[in-house]
Order: C-alpha cells, then sequence, then structure tokens
C-alpha cells in the first residue's frame, strides 16, 4: 500500500517529458524573490509605491500552480517530476542540490500557498493603506511567499530547512512590523526563539537521516526507509527530532505559547503566516517525511497524542479570550492539532485534507477580524458587538467562515474534520490496519469530538460578541473598502465548495492523488459518525447563541471558577517558563560560566581603531600562510 | 625577464600598501596603501599570466576586473572621507573610533 507511488525510477518523470509547466516549476519560487529585488530597488518610484509588483509575481506564481494543478490532475495525479542541479560538492561524493520534487503534495501546496498570499496582498492595500513601511511590507511579504514555496518545493533537506528558517525570519520580521511598541517588538522576538528552540532538534534530526542514509535527498531517503536499509532505531530518533521542528513551527504543545503573542503583528500577516501558510509548515514536514514516521509506531503515535492533547487544550483557550485575534490563533492551534493528529493516526491525506480546507477559512476569519478591527480601531469583542448593521459583507463572509469551521456541512472545515474523526475512529475499531496504535485513534477520536464541540462553541460565542446585539465601542464603524472585502468574498466562496474535493467515496478525490506517502485509500463516510459530528456541532452553536445571544453583564463562563481562573492564565504556561527555564538560565547558568565578567574584558578588543584591526587580519593572514607552506 | 624579479616587485609594492594601511594617519593615504596592495596583485596576475602563457589571458583579465573594482572602492571611500571630514574636521583614522565598546 505504500510503496505505490514511490515504484523507484520508472514513476519519475524526467523534466522534458513532464511538459512545460512542471518541468519549470522552480519558477514558482523564484517569481516572488525576482519581485523583493524590485521592490527593494525601486519599489518607492512605482505608482503603487512597489505593492503592484509583488502582486504581480505571486499573481503569475498563482497561475502557473493552478496550470500544474489542473494538468495534474486531469492527468490523473501523474508521476512525481524530479529535476535538481548541483549546488556545491561537499567533500569527495556528496553534494548538496537545489532541486524540485513535484508531486501532489506540493502541487496542492502551491496553490495554497499563492492563492492566500495573493489574496492578502491585494486585502494589504486596502488595510495597510499609508503605512509607515508599506513598501518594505510588501518586500517581507514577497520574500515570505517564495521562501515558503521554496520549503514545499525543496528535494532535499537542506533546501527544505533553508526555506523554513527563512519563513521563520520572515515571521520574525513582520509580527515586529511596528516594533517601535515595545510589546510588538517582544512578540516577535518570543516567536523567533521559541520555533528556534524546536529546530534544534530538527537539524539534530536532519543530520540523523543523513548519517544514515548519507544523502539529504528527500526521494532518496523515502527508497531507503521503504527498501528496509534503515534501522527502526535510527528512524524513531529521526521522526522524533524531526517532529521537534513541527512542534516549534505548528504551534503544538509545549511550544505553541509563541502563536497567540505574534497576533501583535498586522492582520494580514497573522492570516498568511499564522494562520494558512508558515504554521502548516511542520505539519507538511511531517507529511512530507511520512514514510519515515510510518516506520516508527512510537513516533506515529506521538505525534498523535501530542495532536489530540494539543486541540482541546487550545480549544479550552479560545473560549474565554476577548481580543478576536486571540481566538482565532488558539483556533489556528487547535486546527493544526487536528492535522498532526490526522498524521499521527496515519491517516495522512485527512491531514493534508483539513490543511487544505483550514487554509480558506481561517485565512478569511482573520482577514475579516482585520476588517472588524480595521472599523473599530480594537481588537476586543467587549468594545465590538452589533456589527452586522454597519458591515454586513464583513458580517456574511465571517459567518460563512465560522460556520465552515464549527463544522456544519456541506461547507468546508465539516468533509475534512469528518475524514479526519472517522479515519481515527476506524483505526480505534480496527477496521482498517493502522502504524500506530489502535488506542490512539480512539484517544484522538475522542478528544476530536470534544473539540469540534468546544470549536462551534467559541466560534458562536466570537459571532455573537462581535456582530450581534449593541454596538459597544467608539465612533461609528464602517464597512472596508472593495480591496479588502473582495478577498473576502473570494475567501468564503472557496470555504463553501473547497470540500467537495474530498466528497467521500470519490475515486478521483482529493486523498487518492495527493497520496501522502503513497496513501490512495479513497475515504469512506459513516453516516452514524457523521450525524454524531453534526449533532456536537449544533450543540456547541446553540450553546454560544443561548449563552452570547444577548451580551451578558457578566460572562457566564466565569461560573466556571478555578477553571476559568486558569484558563485566563493560559494555563501559567508563560509564568512557568519564565521562571523555571528562562530565568535559572540567564542569571545561573549564564553567571556559573562567566557570561558577563568574560565579555567585560574580551569587549576591549573592540578598541574602535580600524588600523589594530587590519594588524590582527593581516598577522591571522600571515600565520596562515606560514601553516600552509610548512605542512 | 626572470619571473622572481617580477614577483619581489609585487612583494615590495604589496608591503609598502601594508606599511600604508597600517602606520599612516591620514585616511587618504591609508585608501592609497589599498590601491598600492591591490596593483601588488595586478602585477602579480600579469607576470603569472606571462609566465604560463596559456594564450586566453585569464589574468590579464582579471586584473582589469581589479582596476574596475578599485576604482568603485577608492570612488566610496574617498565619498565617506569627505563626509567624516565635513563632520568632524578631519580625517585621521585614529580620532575616527566611535564605532567601540
Amino acid at each position: 500500500m505504500v510503496a505505490v507511488l514511490l515504484a523507484h525510477e520508472e514513476a519519475h518523470a524526467t523534466a522534458q517529458a513532464a511538459g512545460f509547466f512542471a518541468g519549470n516549476a522552480w519558477l514558482i519560487p523564484a517569481l516572488p524573490f525576482v519581485a523583493v529585488g524590485v521592490i527593494v530597488f525601486f519599489g518607492k518610484r512605482f505608482r503603487g509605491k512597489g505593492a503592484e509588483v509583488g502582486i504581480a509575481a505571486t499573481s503569475i506564481s498563482w497561475l502557473l500552480s493552478v496550470i500544474i494543478l489542473v494538468t495534474r490532475y486531469v492527468g490523473g495525479g501523474g508521476p512525481v517530476v524530479l529535476r535538481s542541479v548541483r549546488w556545491f560538492p561537499l567533500g569527495r561524493d556528496l553534494g548538496l542540490g537545489l532541486g524540485m520534487r513535484l508531486d501532489g503534495l506540493t502541487s496542492i501546496m502551491f496553490v495554497v500557498v499563492t492563492t492566500v498570499s495573493l489574496l492578502v496582498q491585494i486585502y494589504s492595500l486596502g488595510y495597510m493603506h499609508g503605512d509607515r513601511r508599506y513598501t518594505w511590507y510588501y518586500a517581507a511579504l514577497n520574500i515570505f511567499t517564495g521562501s515558503m514555496l521554496n520549503l514545499v518545493i525543496a528535494d532535499n533537506l537542506m533546501q527544505l530547512l533553508i526555506g523554513w528558517e527563512l519563513v521563520g525570519i520572515c515571521s520574525y520580521l513582520l509580527i515586529g512590523h511596528w516594533w517601535e511598541e515595545k510589546p510588538n517588538s517582544d512578540a516577535a522576538i518570543k516567536a523567533f526563539i521559541t520555533t528556534k528552540t524546536g529546530d534544534i532538534p530538527f537539524l539534530i534530526g536532519v543530520f540523523v537521516l543523513f548519517a544514515a542514509a548519507r544523502t539529504f535527498n528527500i526521494t532518496e531517503i523515502i527508497h531507503q526507509v521503504e527498501d528496509g536499509n534503515l534501522s527502526h532505531v535510527t528512524l524513531t530518533a529521526a521522526a522524533i527530532l524531526l517532529f521537534g521542528g513541527a512542534i516549534g513551527k505548528s504551534a503544538q504543545f509545549p511550544l505553541h505559547v509563541w502563536l497567540p503573542d505574534a497576533m501583535a503583528g498586522p492582520t494580514p500577516v497573522s492570516a498568511l503566516i499564522h494562520a494558512a501558510t508558515m504554521v502548516t509548515a511542520g505539519v507538511f514536514l511531517v507529511a512530507r517525511l511520512f514514510p519515515v514516521f510510518e516506520a516508527s509506531p512510537q513516533a506515529l503515535n506521538e505525534v498523535a497524542l501530542i495532536g489530540a492533547f494539543t486541540m482541546l487544550l487550545a480549544a479550552l483557550l479560545a473560549m474565554v479570550q476577548d481580543d478576536i485575534k486571540r481566538v482565532l490563533a488558539y483556533s489556528t492551534v487547535s486546527q493544526l492539532a487536528y492535522m498532526m493528529a490526522a498524521l499521527g493516526v496515519g491517516a495522512g491525506n485527512a491531514g493534508i485534507f483539513h490543511l487544505f480546507t483550514h487554509a480558506w477559512f481561517k485565512a478569511l476569519l482573520f482577514l475579516g477580524a482585520g476588517s472588524v478591527i480595521h472599523a473599530v480601531h480594537s481588537n476586543n469583542m467587549s468594545e465590538m458587538g452589533g456589527l452586522r448593521k454597519f458591515m454586513p459583507h464583513t458580517y456574511r463572509t465571517f459567518l460563512i467562515g465560522s460556520v465552515a469551521l464549527a463544522g456544519i456541512p456541506p461547507l468546508a472545515g465539516f468533509w475534512s474534520k469528518d475524514e479526519i474523526l472517522t479515519e481515527a475512529f476506524r483505526v480505534g475499531a480496527r477496521t482498517i490496519p493502522a502504524h500506530g496504535s489502535p488506542v490512539v485513534g480512539s484517544i484522538v477520536y475522542g478528544v476530536g469530538i470534544v473539540t469540534a464541540f468546544l470549536t462551534a462553541f467559541y466560534m458562536s460565542r466570537a459571532v455573537h460578541l462581535t456582530f450581534q446585539g449593541e454596538y459597544r465601542g467608539h465612533g461609528r464603524p464602517h464597512e472596508s473598502p472593495a480591496t479588502m472585502t473582495g478577498p473576502l468574498w473570494v475567501l468564503a466562496g472557496l470555504s463553501l465548495v473547497a470540500g467537495f474535493a474530498g466528497f467521500p467515496g470519490w475515486q478521483k478525490g482529493f486523498g487518492a492523488w495527493v497520496g501522502v506517502g503513497g496513501e490512495t485509500r479513497v475515504p469512506e463516510a459513516h453516516l452514524l459518525l457523521i450525524a454524531v459530528s453534526v449533532v456536537v456541532a449544533l450543540a456547541g452553536i446553540g450553546l454560544g447563541r443561548a449563552l452570547y445571544a444577548r451580551v451578558p453583564a457578566r460572562d457566564p463562563l466565569l461560573r466556571l471558577g478555578w477553571f476559568h481562573t486558569l484558563l485566563v492564565n493560559k494555563y501559567y504556561l508563560d509564568e512557568f517558563y519564565m521562571r523555571g527555564i528562562v530565568r535559572p538560565i540567564r542569571d545561573r547558568v549564564s553567571a556559573a560560566i562567566g557570561t558577563r565578567k568574560g565579555g567585560g574584558i574580551l569587549r576591549y578588543l573592540q578598541s574602535g581603531d580600524v588600523q589594530r584591526y587590519a594588524a590582527a587580519l593581516f598577522a591571522g593572514v600571515a600565520i596562515l600562510a606560514f601553516l600552509f607552506t610548512k605542512f | 625577464m626572470s619571473l622572481a624579479w617580477v614577483l619581489t616587485l609585487g612583494a615590495l609594492l604589496f608591503s609598502l600598501g601594508i606599511y600604508g594601511v597600517l602606520a599612516r594617519r591620514n585616511a587618504v593615504l591609508v585608501l592609497m596603501g589599498i590601491e598600492l596592495m591591490l596593483n601588488a596583485v595586478n602585477v602579480n596576475l600579469i607576470a603569472f599570466d606571462a609566465w604560463i602563457r596559456q594564450g586566453n589571458a585569464t589574468g590579464q583579465i582579471f586584473a582589469l576586473f581589479i582596476i574596475t573594482v578599485a576604482a568603485a572602492e577608492v570612488g566610496v571611500g574617498l565619498a565617506i572621507v569627505l563626509l567624516v571630514f565635513r563632520r568632524r574636521e578631519t580625517i585621521n583614522v585614529d580620532e575616527v573610533n566611535l564605532l567601540k565598546w
């Protein structure tokens, strides 16, 4: 079942045989980088201050992505296109390449990234109008887009890692876009350092795989895994270490704490980076190296359990937030956990399907929230309310996004979430073979149902507090311009129909040709399971309506008592990290190794006298020259 | 003419350049020291090119590249010196030492 897609060489098309567009798919990540150069050097001379350059480049990338997706689909999935050039040699027989691996997973990610990026850039024309670093903002968005596309096309782990780190830097730059205010730059630093904590095991994992397989090339690594060349211990260690990177990037417990703070950035950035694309890189990584994970039940179980734990944890936090963006941020953490849990129970296609549908409705919700924030100049739902009358387009699209997220058929979120739950249930019931443990499947299903209820509840709460009742803020809110409502409607349309791509029982549906890890099983639907999840979702919406339809003077969740306090304080995790980890390391460990004292002495080396620096440089060269002639 | 003579000339020029860069206080003379070092490299390249007699003149072309880059470098360098002088009324490199601990 696993090795169908990768029946080694014969399944791989050469670049010539693949047709012009698939053969030159590297243009898709390259174009945004070209745009960056133009924007940085000439952006301010354009009439649109560089925005049109970014939008033009992303449009072409988007068009190419759609053409590739459609031709691949019409061709019934098509072969994996591999193409690479040697970048530089390492030692005698190793080398680093720059290459592309174009398969179903890559082409679907291309469409997700370029579509959301394009819509966000158009939306930003209105949202960021008159910003003090408008041109730079578009340059950064395009660096991000190019890096993310490079991440998904990469055919080797080093190239993937380069894209991975570049998107992290772009995330840092854009969270801190308004760095003059201290909380924003603090949030940027927190996001960077927290994800970096996960990147350390990731890097070690890459080298573990390299040491065992003697290559960075993803296709070759997968071949070796399937041929059974790598030991179980190696694969388990590699998978768990790699998953560390995914935990950081995709904001899973215990490294989820950065994502809510990342909301300090401009809202379109949150929609692009912290909802639809960058945070899904962790999920993508697990899917890309799925055979490595499948080879180790322990690693798969870990992925599933972390996912199950995180989805519940984050959904509970989303219930008590007042900041509308934080509701959505915790919701994103929770939904990413769904994807992780799906991968963990072996349902790779269901996980990527959820990534696909989630990208549309979560980007929609963020952009809708941005539209609201643009109108009322506050993030707090306590200062909103009654916006239905003032902002009809935003209201309708936000409602579509919320219902899609809550999982009401026939909107997008229902199909993907239900596929995950069905697969988890079937793994638990042992009706399909699983690489992980069936018990874990049952746990994922149970937690998933509870989370589905909470999801419906917190979205219902958010919609009621924001759009229903009376307006509680200042001034008179107004509907946003067409550059903002246009992208909202496009995303709303996608949120309505995207779910049908994975219609259960459809032979040529989503999973059949994305084929994560070579898996092409057609999803099935079970009416009883569908009924359960729909009832649960409706119950959540109903409860939200009952509690928040008339805005209560006192939040009814306060009745939860100490549990409410625990949630408001985010389980005290930030305090724990500060007192338990950051301060001990900063104060005691650094005092023990004498960082401050040593630095105090060494800094006098930096005298400011250029001639002294030059003398040191020449002395160094002279010593090296002496050594070279001697040995 | 033997290669050694030309290389000796290059080495002498280079040493003069190093002396200029490390010992002169006047920033313009420091820049001139850098030029001397670059030209010492050019002399070496031309000498080796003539010695190897490969026929494709790589060394000479490379020397032309260096002359071009040196021109650009001295342009930027003199502009910086000019701005430093306008601001601080000195071009002594040991007095321009704000960027330190």
